[in-house]
């Protein structure tokens, strides 16, 4: 038995999904190697041979790999997962995008976003926006998973495991990458943020969300939005948490503006301490907050900014 | 081109979901259903399409049992040609349900099918991915723009960094994400107009795919309840707490 964990990376870092899975699959039981693909990743992979578990690192260093377009990867995968007893990714919209192709062409299911490990074929995953937690165990012959990792904690450090290089090149002729629009930031990527401050509704309009700046400065937060105000145009939509966005747990969760809609609670209800900024007293969020403080955020955000 | 789009019945994403008793299930007696929202925003954007004299005809295809006609109904009165309901009393997976869609590809052709990104109770976002592997074809997920070009469609998706957009050949198969449209409400004309349009009701057997899934599920509870938390009176308080309380500044 062995387990193929699919890194996550940029072309330019590992991110920490990565180690989170193989603290995953270090649960599953077997052998550990981590499969690369991308473009210029050698340095990424080296990286991943150093997370404690990891008894090999393949890379398929390609252009092809570059972009993560589905069909290219899903056929890596399953080219070079070939008699593994799991295959995981993590569930990122790279994840999620390629590994139904895989599982499909396995002919097996996919276990979606898992949250625990209970054995090897046994895990827990929510469904209905979390309201619900299912424990499902899998017959099939591979299990192909993909992991939520702001549930697992991140593994520790090693000496480093041996790195092969994988010559397969696939590239499908029906699909091509065009071109990329990426937010560019300097704070934190909200998944890996231990403080995040979000902007709702209440927000009124993009502009206003520069009131969230000078506190995320202080705090080293990420910024993130509900789905209201990502709609409305106020913030692009990788600032999305919740059921359909980004699934996010950090020590600290400032909620501003924002109702606690379950979608949106879905997506940041697993935080350590949860801060809700609202003017309606009734709202919610207040269900769910540690610290509710009911004002005009107007007023709130600028005071707050000044007491840190 | 035709356009298929799958559709689903799941429960309202107003109704709060509750757990049953026996911890086997959610509890879906007298719970309101409706179409997936994904799915609406898929059953528009094929109907635009045709508005646009791009797609010829919209077949919506629903897999479940007869109350799912209800949803194909729905997609009929947002302005689909006709329907399916692939009859299964059966509750599939993914797996399954792609490997019928696949059968339905088969038959009728479409140049493009567009699904959900994700069905709101499962919560799976696997069956166009899957779909798209079963026929070979090329995908674009999470879409917030879908421009037909030619024999091409060019697919704009939300990514976890930004967007990123792709080119695939036709027939290609989209997910769609929330950005991508808003759905416009079906008129009272137009409700009665889909109650004469064409439904056809086909069994899951007949389709010889295997319907059994291999994951069983073992149980089913509510998520850990938060303990309910303080309201302060200021921001002071507030800033005092986290420091001195909760130890996370
Ligand atoms: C299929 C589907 C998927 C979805 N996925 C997501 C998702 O992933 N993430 C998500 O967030 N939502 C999601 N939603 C949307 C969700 O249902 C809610 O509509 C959304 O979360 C509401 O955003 P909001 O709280 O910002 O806006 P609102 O509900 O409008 O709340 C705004 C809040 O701001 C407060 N406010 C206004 N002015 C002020 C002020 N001056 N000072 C202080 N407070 C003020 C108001 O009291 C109110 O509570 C989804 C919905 C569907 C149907
Ligand atoms: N039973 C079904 N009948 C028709 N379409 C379905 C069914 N289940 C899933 N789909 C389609 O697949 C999409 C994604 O679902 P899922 O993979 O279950 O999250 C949905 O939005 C639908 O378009």
């Amino acid at each position: 038995m062995a387990i193929l964990v699919y890194a996550e990376h940029d072309n330019a870092h590992l991110k920490s999904e990565t180690s989170k899975m193989i603290n995953a699959a270090g649960q599953m039981g077997g052998d550990i190697h981590v499969l690369v693909a991308g473009e210029n990743c050698q340095a990424i992979a080296e990286d991943a041979a150093k997370i404690a578990g990891v008894q090999k690192v393949i890379v398929a260093d390609a252009a092809a790999y570059k972009d993560q377009l589905a069909e290219n990867i899903a056929d890596l995968v399953l080219e070079v997962g070939e008699g593994y007893s799991h295959i995981l990714a993590a569930a990122t919209t790279t994840g999620k995008n390629f590994m139904p192709r895989v599982a499909a062409l396995l002919d097996v299911a996919q276990i979606s976003d898992i949250i625990a490990v209970e054995s090897g074929d046994t895990f827990v995953r929510p469904i209905y926006a979390g309201n619900a937690i299912a424990t499902v165990q899998s017959e099939d012959n591979v299990k192909v998973i993909t992991v939520r990792a702001s549930a697992f904690d991140a593994s520790a450090e090693q000496d480093a495991a041996p790195v092969e290089a994988s010559g397969s090149v696939i590239e499908s002729a029906k699909s091509e990458f065009v071109s990329q629009e990426l937010t560019e930031s300097e704070r934190p990527e909200l998944t890996a943020a231990d403080v995040i401050i979000s902007g709702g509704r209440g927000m009124q309009n993009g502009d206003n969300f520069a009131l969230l700046n000078g506190i995320a400065d202080k705090l080293g937060a990420a910024i993130g939005a509900s789905r209201a105000a990502v709609d409305a145009g106020f913030v692009p939509n990788d600032m999305q948490v919740g059921q359909t966005g980004k699934i996010v747990a950090p020590q600290l969760y400032i909620a501003v503006g924002i109702s606690g809609a379950i979608q949106h609670l879905a997506g940041m209800k697993d935080s350590k301490v949860i801060v809700a900024i609202n003017k309606d007293e009734e709202a919610p969020i207040f269900q769910v907050a540690d610290y509710g403080l009911v004002g005009d955020l107007f007023e709130v955000l600028p005071e707050l900014e000044s007491s840190l | 081109m035709k356009v298929l789009v799958p559709v689903k019945r799941v429960i309202d994403y107003n109704v709060k979901v509750r757990v049953n008793a026996e911890n086997t299930a959610v509890d879906l007696t007298n719970t309101k259903m409706s179409i997936n929202p994904f799915c609406e925003i898929a059953v528009e954007e094929a109907v635009r399409l045709k508005e646009k004299g791009t797609a010829t005809e919209v077949v919506v295809v629903s897999i479940g049992d007869k109350s799912c006609q209800e949803q194909i109904r729905t997609a009929l009165a947002l302005g689909a040609d006709r329907g399916i309901q692939i009859d299964t009393d059966v509750n599939l997976d993914s797996l399954q349900v792609a490997k019928l869609l696949a059968k339905v590809v088969e038959e009728e052709e479409p140049g493009l099918v567009i699904l959900g990104k994700q069905s709101i109770d499962s919560d799976n976002n696997q069956t166009g991915q899957m779909l798209a592997a079963l026929c070979g074809l090329p995908q674009g997920t999470f879409a917030s723009e879908v421009a037909i070009e030619g024999d091409a469609v060019s697919v704009t998706r939300e990514v976890d960094g930004g967007l990123q957009t792709v080119k695939l050949a036709l027939p290609a198969i989209v997910t769609t994400d929330l950005r991508l449209n808003e759905p416009r409400y079906a008129s009272l004309p137009n409700i009665m107009k889909a109650k004469r349009k064409p439904l056809a009701v086909k069994s899951a057997a007949d389709f010889g795919v295997a319907l059994e899934s291999k994951v069983k599920v073992l149980k089913v509870t509510p998520p850990a309840e938060r303990q309910g938390g303080i309201k302060v009176a200021d921001v002071a308080e507030l800033v005092d707490k986290l420091k001195t309380e909760a130890k996370v500044i």
